[in-house]
């Protein structure tokens, strides 16, 4: 019997496997879905940091010039000894933005286009700024003779160069760096308020024994579906100039602080109640049996059970509402005024300025609050999901006529809150002109004669919404099949989590502000996609990537691990298991990435506010350019058909998943 | 069936040909060495068992069979064909997980003909190949529910016959039995092993259960720290454990320390038993196993060899026997676990505190080197 342990130390040729067909293709896919996300994430972010240290800098020295009057030429004089004496110049900071140029002829007080005077200049050395001559460029060292007609149409062109020109100029221009103080604050109070209000309604929802929690759970997410313009259009009809309502705020401003801060409360608060929701959900009912048991009177339970079972809960749901409010553009743009914030002053230096540079600078300074915050909220998850444990009882509250009472009124005020901020907005939609003339009308509907895209920017939205969503499931999707479910390739597959976790901690602003480096560069082969709807799918499956992934990973996770390996050893391919197994068991999650996807799609400003063009403006970035232009009912009415559209897609979401679980999802019932 | 080419079949029956022969396997995850060069031969038609502790290796060494974990080193051979390096779609073999891993959103019909699809196989021909399958372990009625409305013994039938629908060479079976129910197990165990011996599969299956390797397994290899311990029919396992381990492992084993003070002689505390110790030098310290149920317990000296005398501490009431605790002078501190027949305990009338002789026959005890197992 041939048997028992060798020889020890016999040292075998090592084994290496052979890679099936199946794992080629999966390999390749995830190769294609990699490269996608290298290409439309990590790419632009290089193009912007390497944009946020372009420099340019005017060097005068390098430019000689030489004035003939009729007497032969004169003197050689450097450009810099010429503009020493001339007061528009600051010879002693030259730095400059990529479009600035200095004109000769203010080097000469007493320069006139008519006269004989005939001039004639050069770069003492090769330089890669020189100077235009009417449009043509002059980078050589030779003698350029002009007439002095022509001499009016010499511009000297700064000199590109790198390094931290721009970071040093925002911190020391005090209006610009001012903000970052401003973002941290407004971010800091919003999360403190959020998380309570959140905390009470998630309390409210899993301890208490009132009624209409369903309806209450419902009405809380309804901020999700607007875009976050929206309330802050509300908030100008109540606490605004002509406000409804004004003098609750006692003489304050609603432009400013407030109602940034009301406003980022309002389209925050279902974020952070789904995560707190989740955290009080899970928590162990033999706790509150054992601490109930110990004589423990109701407020040391909750000190001693419900928060620390929760603390990871409310610690993630703080740093998501921060990252959020941080790089939120929206509320700002309607509502704050002079107040600046991060995300505004991108937007400013970007459209207001075309200061490119500096857009970057800011975007870069405004991802370490965005990362910061994302890392920590990574670190937290990963301890939540270890707190979960198999065997935990799930709590059923018991009824006390005095909470459910409290609990009930709050909610109802919560309830209020929401459905008001939305009220406004119909209202001021359908009236002809607050608040002059509160008759009804449907004139704020007629878009097409407004600032904005009129209605087809509408059915943009639509159809970005629906390529979004389509393209978005299958993609993120299968990539997150591909991480969960490959065989070996260690070092790709994290490779891939990696890339697929970045979109998070990336704001919209700054991904859209990267887009226009790295696309709108007529060196790259891709820059056909610039302005053209594509980009914009493109850039809102990136923006939304990660959520997206986490919930298909999070289902594909509970799939027995074993299906790929008995599908494997009945010789059947992984595009069989994929197909008839993984993909009808997962259609609830996949659903799930549908929806979510287009309501994102159907809401998001901040990155594609820089990549439409005329023929593809969206109708979140309409309310954002009619509210501009002052026409804020049209704004308010835009939004609530924004609003209208994710409603209808969230109730057939909600049939269709209803319908699924009872006809495909048969299995599922005993 | 395909690949099972029959080597004892064609007269060389004394000298049969291996169906699946392993060696120096080794596979280490990181710095751990989860098996070391293991070489292991199994016949056709055999039912193979890996047992051992949880982490012994057992089940990488499935899952290097499988190739669902491919070995460091080492070579895999099955029907004379080299598969150390093929991918699981690429051998042949049928597998039953622990979890069945049954697709719940097919049908039972369904997930047994999954493996018949795309095969070139008429549907008709699929349709009878699941029936047979299905009548074979027994649901012949249950074919259009779903897994999750089995129940868990029948959901382990479901996963077999998926199993066997492609006619594998070699069946697979990861702790099939650990996820039911006491009684389901004892029952399924019959089963499994009844067809497996009408379809003469040759069969690999993992468990930590010794019983169930005992009663179903034609041989057991045991396993521990990624090494194997011994491999061998039930009895010999039983009866001749190689090491202080198996011993140790397999049912239940008194550890005495003891030196060898003669030929055929071994001490421990003032007693001196006749064993048969060939080939240990005299003064070495050596381990003394002997199974509690071998031990004779009677009332007065009937001549044997090595009878000790002894009280009885406690009693432990195991329903078809008694397990009882011997003390004695001669054993020190050391305590003496010995099985006695419920007849036994009537007919001497014993009780916890009586006197008693042991009788350990010379042929039950077995020494082993004294090292770290056993006691």
């Amino acid at each position: 019997m041939a048997s028992g342990v060798a020889e020890a130390g016999s040292a075998a040729p090592r084994v290496r496997p052979k890679i099936s067909r199946d794992d080629w293709l999966m390999r390749a896919f995830m190769g294609v879905i990699g490269l996608y996300l290298l290409v439309t994430l990590a790419f632009p972010l290089y193009a912007m940091f390497a944009k946020s240290l372009d420099s340019y800098r005017f060097d005068l020295a390098n430019i000689e010039l030489q004035v003939d009057k009729g007497e032969g030429w004169g003197e050689s004089l450097s450009a810099l000894e010429l503009a020493g004496p001339v007061e528009a110049i600051d010879t002693e900071d030259l730095t400059a933005r990529s479009g600035e140029r200095i004109a000769p002829t203010d080097f000469f007080p007493d320069f006139s286009f008519r006269s004989e005077t005939r001039y004639r200049l050069r770069n003492i050395e090769p330089s890669r700024g020189g100077f235009l001559v009417g449009g043509k460029v002059v980078t050589e060292t030779d003698w350029v003779e002009l007439s002095s007609n022509e001499f009016r149409r010499v511009l000297i062109r700064p000199e590109p160069g790198r390094g931290l020109g721009n970071y040093i100029e925002y911190f020391s221009t005090p209006a610009l760096f001012h903000s970052i103080y401003n973002s941290l604050i407004i971010a800091g109070i919003t999360t403190v308020i959020t998380v309570t209000l959140a905390f009470a309604f998630a309390y409210a929802l899993t301890r208490s024994c009132m009624a209409f929690k369903g309806l209450f759970k419902t009405i809380a997410m309804v901020p999700i579906l607007v875009p976050s313009l929206l309330p802050g259009i509300a908030l100008v009809y109540l606490f605004g100039n002509q406000g409804m309502i004004k003098e609750l705020l006692f003489g304050h401003s609603i432009y400013g602080p407030i109602g940034i801060v009301i406003a980022s409360v309002f389209f925050t608060f279902p974020h952070a109640l789904i995560i707190i929701l989740t955290a009080l959900s899970i928590s162990d009912a033999r706790l509150y049996e054992a601490a109930t048991a110990l004589r423990a009177p109701k407020t040391r339970i909750f000190w001693t059970v419900t928060l620390p079972g929760a603390r990871y809960g409310l610690i993630s749901a703080a740093f998501v509402v921060f990252n959020l409010v941080i790089t939120d553009f929206g509320v700002p743009k309607v509502i704050g005024g002079q107040f600046d914030v991060l995300s505004l002053d991108i937007y400013k230096q970007v459209i207001g300025q075309q200061n490119f540079e500096m857009g970057a600078v800011v975007s870069v300074v405004l991802l370490i609050p965005a990362l910061a915050a994302f890392s920590v909220d990574r670190a937290v998850q990963k301890k939540q999901v270890a707190l979960l444990s198999s065997r935990a009882v799930p709590y059923q509250p018991s009824p006390s006529w005095r909470l459910d009472t409290a609990m009930f009124g709050y909610c109802c005020l919560v309830g209020l809150f929401i459905l008001g901020l939305l009220g406004v907005c119909q209202f001021a939609a359908l009236i002809k002109f607050w608040p002059y003339d509160l008759s009804f009308s449907l004139a704020n509907y007629n878009f097409d004669v407004m600032d904005g895209g009129g209605w087809s920017s509408f059915t943009n939205s639509i159809q970005l919404g629906l390529y979004t969503a389509f393209i978005g499931t299958c993609v993120i999707f299968v990539g997150g099949y591909l991480v969960e479910k490959g065989r070996g390739f260690l070092v790709g597959r994290g490779a891939f989590q990696l890339l697929a976790m970045m979109p998070m901690a990336i704001p919209g602003m700054v991904l859209g502000l990267a887009y226009i480096f790295f696309f709108n560069d007529p060196d790259n082969p891709l820059s056909f996609l610039y302005g053209t709807m594509a980009i914009l799918v493109i850039c809102t499956i990136t923006h939304f990537y990660t959520v997206s992934h986490l919930t298909g990973v999070t289902a594909l996770k509970q799939m027995d691990p074993e299906f790929e390996s008995v599908s494997a050893s009945l010789k059947q391919p992984v595009t069989k298991v994929f197909l008839r197994v993984t993909v009808p068991v997962c259609l609830p999650a996949i659903f799930d990435i549908w929806i979510y996807l287009f309501v994102n799609a159907m809401t998001t400003v901040s990155a594609v506010v820089f990549l439409y063009s005329p023929d593809t403006s969206l109708a979140s970035i309409a309310v954002l350019n009619m509210d501009d232009a002052g026409d804020i009912a049209p704004a308010a009415a835009m939004g609530m058909m924004i609003f209208y559209v994710n409603a209808s897609m969230r109730l057939a979401h909600a049939a269709i998943t209803a319908r699924l679980q009872g006809r495909t999802q048969a299995w599922r019932v005993r | 069936m395909s690949g099972r080419t029959s080597a004892g079949d064609d007269g060389r029956q004394g000298a049969r040909d291996a169906y699946l022969s392993i060696r120096d396997l080794s596979k280490s995850f990181g710095d751990f060495l989860a098996l070391q060069d293991v070489a292991l031969e199994v016949f056709e038609g055999e039912f193979v068992c890996f047992l051992g502790p949880s982490g012994c290796g057992k089940t990488t060494l499935l899952r290097a069979i499988a190739g669902l974990d491919i070995q460091t080193r080492g070579s895999i051979e099955q029907a004379g064909r080299d598969i150390s390096a093929l991918p699981p779609s690429e051998r042949d073999f049928g597998i039953v997980f622990q979890s069945y891993a049954l697709f719940p959103n097919l049908s039972v019909r369904k997930n047994v003909a999954y493996g018949l699809e795309n095969r070139k196989v008429p549907r008709a021909e699929v349709e009878r190949r699941v029936e047979e399958l299905l009548a074979t372990v027994g649901l012949p009625e249950q074919s259009d529910k779903f897994p999750a409305q089995l129940s868990g013994g029948q959901q382990q039938r479901v996963a077999l016959a998926r199993a066997l629908a492609p006619s594998p060479g070699l069946l697979l079976l990861d702790e099939p039995l650990s996820a039911l129910d006491a009684k389901v197990r004892v029952r399924l165990r019959h089963e499994i092993k009844s067809l497996q011996r009408t379809l003469g599969v040759t069969t690999i299956m993992v468990t930590h259960d010794q019983e169930e390797a005992l009663t179903m397994s034609d041989r057991i290899v045991v396993m521990n720290h990624g090494v194997i311990e011994q491999v061998g029919t039930p009895l010999e396992i039983y009866r001749d454990p190689a090491t202080a381990f198996v011993a140790d492992f397999i049912g239940t084993m008194n550890f005495l320390p003891g030196v060898v003070v003669g030929p055929q002689r071994v001490r421990f505390g003032s007693v001196e038993l006749d064993c048969d110790a060939d080939g240990v030098a005299e003064g070495k310290s050596v381990t003394i196993a002997v199974r509690p149920e071998d031990i004779v317990v009677q009332s007065g000296d009937e001549g044997q060899e090595n009878v000790l005398p002894a009280r009885i501490g406690s009693m432990e009431f195991l329903g078809s026997f008694y397990r009882a605790d011997l003390v004695g002078e001669g054993l020190e501190a050391d305590q003496l676990r010995a099985d006695l027949s419920i007849n036994l305990v009537r007919r001497l009338q014993l009780d916890e505190g009586m006197n008693v002789n042991a009788v350990i026959p010379r042929g039950r005890i077995r020494l082993y080197p004294t090292g770290p197992a056993g006691g």
